[in-house]
């Protein structure tokens, strides 16, 4: 298994291997997927939205709709115009959604398609909706096309009506259905009325009854898109991901905007309560604190497991952060801290991170790739990793157990479903952490070593 | 009406026009004409993919020495890591890069000031960490816009690294589907590699093309052909290598068990060496048997033959207790399918053999001579978007010119019904009554679904889960749902198993709630008590 890595470093500066991103408009494709009833376009040439809906599919075991401008080479030489003209018109005619939302790819970038006018010149039905967003795959990564879709959605449909609507207008960061639940179940247990952009809950998660409907029961309205402009105050969660829309909105209609980190582990989920609590005024329930105690008990109870234990995250950088911060909570060292995701915030972020913690020699690298990532192990390895699946080759290669968090997760089932963030999600991350790590010590041990009691 | 004039009748005019072409229902005794190989709809959810998704993706990834870089940004390569599931194997000899991918992930300023020098940059830094034998550079669409001359930077590295290094324009764009990039792949492989090796030529010996081994199954094709005395030069090109590929030109025969995406290479292997191409398929029980009896026939020796028949009666022997257990399963149900641009064919004869009765059918990418049979090929004209797939020629080697056949006994074997060069296309082995639907979407999937409710779908990972909550079993038969293999007389065994388990899971008698079906409220009514 990754026989061919070699532990000896070597700077390169033109070559990426094994990639830790992707491109910008598979996060386009997956915000689109998180408003009610709306149909994603690629406008592009159809490998592009081939490889983002089964890439999608493969993380979420749902379907993942989305349609293209099906480029052939005419379109790329004379502009994608009257492919995008055919193709709204087509899509209202036979999928019938309340919106498209268009996202550009590297194809009809290159040629500098103009989107703005292709969409005013289009003949859209009564009532229904085209927006738009620039995604050109050679700038940033997924995450970038995630928020820019996002911007997309508030650049053409949010406005000040000049009335508040007393709600908060929540940017939840680049997370699972799962995740996106459970911070709506915490906002409402905190008595806070909310809107959420993206809310891919109940559409990349919809149930089976034996029908299937192509917009399910999920995703953010039209209506709430439009009332974000009205909301008292934006919670970005996810820094790096959630910042560019939420200044977005405070530009465009004055809603000021807070950032906050994902709200993974103990203190950055305080963060997101404290904010709620601040914002709602209402006490925190009950409930809230019972979640709170019971994983600060888990914590303590099992911390001679974790303690000292060195770990590596990969994966997208707002996750990354947040795993890291648990981590360091669990007595961990995130000796490791990598995101293919450009970006030197990372960078500093990690660094702030390790300070509070007190810890030295641990490393973060913003673009970097999981080869890099194969290689420093090589030279100094770990106890732990934790990323999507295609870390699944280091872990073998190496022999170090891997806790799948974050995204793409393609080798297994469940995960998106469940929740990584609030107290909750915090339980469940440290029962993957420590069943993986006592799993590993139940392996690995003598016979005489094995303990029933652990 | 019937179902495919409900399905077509849904359409505006403009789609309608399109789409009926695409559509048909199969009559008895009508030639049943097709259109395939046009362009897809925009705004149409068509589940076909990209020119580089066909080159990059199918044709060259298999080929376990070779480093390829996509030269593009990151999407494409990554997409295309892992998640084809063409098993390949290394040795001490072969570096395996099947782990590996490879981008120069462009960014904003090698698009705009080209991007030649980050991919020869890129190609040192392959050669210093990994020294391969062969190098491939796969072009993604902006690299075409922006007019990056792959060819030239690759030619120059191969003299300058003395390793071969090979470029294929294979933009995302060209052509209609992936199938344009199979071609662009086959017209460098044959143009870089075949005929470019040294090795002695061996008895009985076969190249196996179009068998990409996904989930194992070119492992189980050799496993068989081996036991029966065959040599296999090299495989084209699942656990294929640049190393054997080089001596694919010293075969005796050629095996397609893909036609779509490797009859170039085979006709022009024909042209070339005077090799002769024998369309196989090694899926389903029939089908395995006629091909073994076919190749046997070919190679005309009377141990060979006496030897097929005994490796295909134990073969048999080890399966038939189970295949007769699934057909009792089985039995009686109907499928849909819908695979690529051969595959689907492939799997008629096994689901007959299972007592399964196909529907609805149709190719992704498929060509009409897929669907009709290579006669139609001549009347087949050339649109533009083929035009913009390179085509080449290739003449005689008189070097390395062999014909293993005589004419006479060529003739004589084709007249005894041996497929050499010859297809007779998806139509041989379907039934009447089945609705073929080529470049198939969504819309038409969900509307078929509903009017022919097949017992099992059978398609990809895209339309998987949209068929399962429509509440009908599917299996991907692009990635058999990372099991396998399914070729060969294990395969079917396997191919059985897995249908039959997609079929009974318990899961399905358990979707409706019972407070659907049960009142709620119990007791009685207000007054009377």
């Amino acid at each position: 298994m990754l026989d061919l890595t070699p532990k000896e470093l070597s700077e390169r500066s033109a070559l990426r291997i094994n990639p830790l991103k992707t491109c910008q408009p598979v996060g386009a494709m997956y915000a689109a997927l998180g408003v009610h009833a709306c149909m994603p376009h690629s406008h592009g040439s159809q490998g592009c939205c081939s490889f983002h809906r089964m890439f999608l599919t493969r993380h979420f075991k749902d379907p993942a709709i989305a349609s293209s401008s099906s480029f052939t080479e005419g379109a790329s030489v004379f502009g994608g115009g009257s492919n995008l003209k055919t193709a709204i018109k087509n899509i209202f005619d036979i999928y019938d959604p309340e919106i498209i939302a268009v996202h550009t790819t590297c194809l009809s970038e290159t040629i500098g398609d103009d989107l703005v006018g292709y969409i005013n010149d289009a003949k859209i039905p009564e009532g229904k909706i085209v927006v738009h967003t620039n995604t050109p795959s050679y700038v940033g990564s997924h995450i970038t096309g995630y928020y820019n879709m996002i911007t997309g959605f508030i650049k053409y449909l949010a406005e000040a009506t000049g009335e508040k609507n007393n709600k908060l207008a929540l940017f939840p960061g680049f997370v699972n259905p799962g995740d996106m639940r459970e911070m709506k179940r915490l906002m409402t247990l905190m008595g806070v009325e909310y809107i959420m952009l993206p809310d891919t809950s109940g559409v990349m998660d919809a149930p089976m009854t034996g029908s299937y409907n192509m917009y399910p029961k999920g995703g953010t309205t039209i209506s709430d898109i439009k009332d974000l402009g009205n909301c008292e105050l934006t919670l970005a969660l996810g820094e790096l991901t959630s910042e560019f829309p939420a200044d977005f909105l405070e530009k465009k209609c004055k809603v000021p905007y807070k950032t906050l980190p994902l709200p993974i582990g103990v203190e950055n989920t305080d963060a997101f309560i404290m904010a709620l609590n601040h914002f709602s005024k209402n006490e925190v329930p009950y409930a809230i604190e019972e979640e709170r105690g019971q994983l600060m008990d888990i914590l303590l109870d099992s911390h001679q497991y974790t303690y000292n234990k060195s770990v590596a995250i990969y994966g997208d950088p707002d996750t990354v952060l947040g795993m890291a911060q648990i981590c360091m909570e669990m007595g961990m060292i995130p000796k490791y801290l990598v995101t293919g995701t450009p970006g030197k915030i990372f960078e500093q972020k990690a660094k702030i991170l390790f300070e509070k913690f007190g810890l030295e020699g641990c490393i973060a690298k913003s673009a970097a790739d999981l080869f890099e990532l194969h290689q420093w192990i090589k030279n100094d390895s770990v106890d732990l990793l934790i990323g999507g699946t295609h870390g699944k080759y280091i872990a073998r290669a190496e022999d170090i157990p891997l806790v799948r968090v974050g995204f793409p997760i393609i080798d297994r089932y469940v995960h998106s479903y469940m929740p990584i963030v609030g107290y909750k999600g915090a339980i469940r991350l440290a029962e993957l952490i420590l069943n993986a790590l006592m799993d590993r010590q139940d392996r690995d041990c003598e016979d005489e070593d094995m303990e029933m009691v652990m | 009406m019937d179902s495919r004039e409900k399905v077509l009748d849904k359409y505006s005019s403009k789609v309608y026009k399109n789409r009926k072409e695409h559509v048909i229902t199969i009559e008895e005794g009508e030639p049943n004409v097709i259109q395939a190989d046009t362009r897809a709809i925009p705004g149409i959810m068509t589940n076909r993919g990209c020119c580089y998704a066909g080159c990059k993706g199918v044709v060259l990834s298999p080929l376990k020495d070779v480093a390829i870089i996509t030269h593009g940004p990151i999407g494409c390569g990554y997409y295309t890591w892992g998640t084809r599931r063409h098993k390949a194997k290394g040795d001490e000899n072969t570096k395996s890069f099947g782990e590996y991918c490879f981008s120069t992930d462009m960014q904003e300023t090698d698009i705009v000031f080209g991007g030649e020098k980050k991919l020869k940059k890129a190609i040192k830094e392959v050669v210093d960490i990994f020294n391969p034998n062969c190098i491939m550079i796969c072009s993604t669409c902006p690299v075409g816009l922006i007019g990056d001359d792959i060819h030239a930077v690759a030619a120059e590295a191969e003299e300058l690294y003395g390793i071969k290094i090979i470029a294929f324009s294979c933009e995302g764009y060209k052509g209609v589907s992936q199938s344009g990039g199979h071609h662009i792949a086959n017209n460098g492989l044959m143009k870089s590699i075949i005929g470019t090796g040294d090795a002695e030529p061996m008895k009985y010996s076969v190249n196996l093309l179009g068998e990409y081994n996904i989930g194992g199954d070119g492992w189980e094709t050799e496993r068989i052909l081996k036991r029966i005395g065959y040599n296999i030069v090299s495989i084209m090109t699942g656990d294929g290598s640049y190393a054997e590929l080089k001596n694919a030109h010293t075969a005796d025969l050629n095996l397609v068990q893909c036609h779509r995406s490797i009859n170039y290479i085979a006709e022009m292997m024909k042209t070339k060496y005077g090799i002769e191409w024998l369309k196989v398929n090694f899926i389903g029980i029939e089908g395995i048997k006629k091909t073994l009896r076919d190749i046997a026939l070919f190679f005309n020796d009377p141990q060979l033959i006496a030897r097929t028949e005994t490796v295909i009666a134990e073969e048999e022997e080890e399966i038939t207790e189970g295949m007769d257990y699934y057909k009792t399963r089985l039995e009686g149900k109907t499928a849909a399918i819908y695979v690529g641009g051969s595959r689907t064919h492939h799997y008629i004869n096994l689901l007959k053999t299972l007592g399964v009765e196909v529907v609805l059918a149709g190719y992704e990418f498929g060509h009409r001579d897929d669907y009709e049979g290579r006669d139609v090929l001549p009347s087949i004209k050339l649109d533009a978007d083929s035009k913009n797939v390179e085509s080449i020629t290739v003449e005689k080697d008189p070097e390395n010119f062999k014909s293993f056949l005589t004419p006479e006994r060529l003739e004589e074997l084709k007249n005894a019904g041996v497929p050499i060069e010859v297809y007779n296309g998806l139509w041989s082995d379907i039934n009447d009554n089945a609705v073929i639907t080529d470049d198939y979407n969504h819309f038409e999937t969900e509307e078929f679904l509903k009017l022919l409710k097949p017992d099992i779908f059978f398609s990809g990972i895209k339309d998987k889960f949209i068929i399962q909550k429509s509440g009908v079993p599917s299996r991907q038969l692009h990635s058999y749902d990372y099991a396998g293999p399914y070729a060969g007389f294990r395969g079917a065994l396997n191919f059985a198993k897995d249908i039959t388990m997609a079929i009974y899971a318990p899961a399905w008698n358990l979707i409706q709630a019972p407070w659907k079906s049960t009142p709620t409220l119990e007791g009685s009514l207000g007054g009377t008590e």
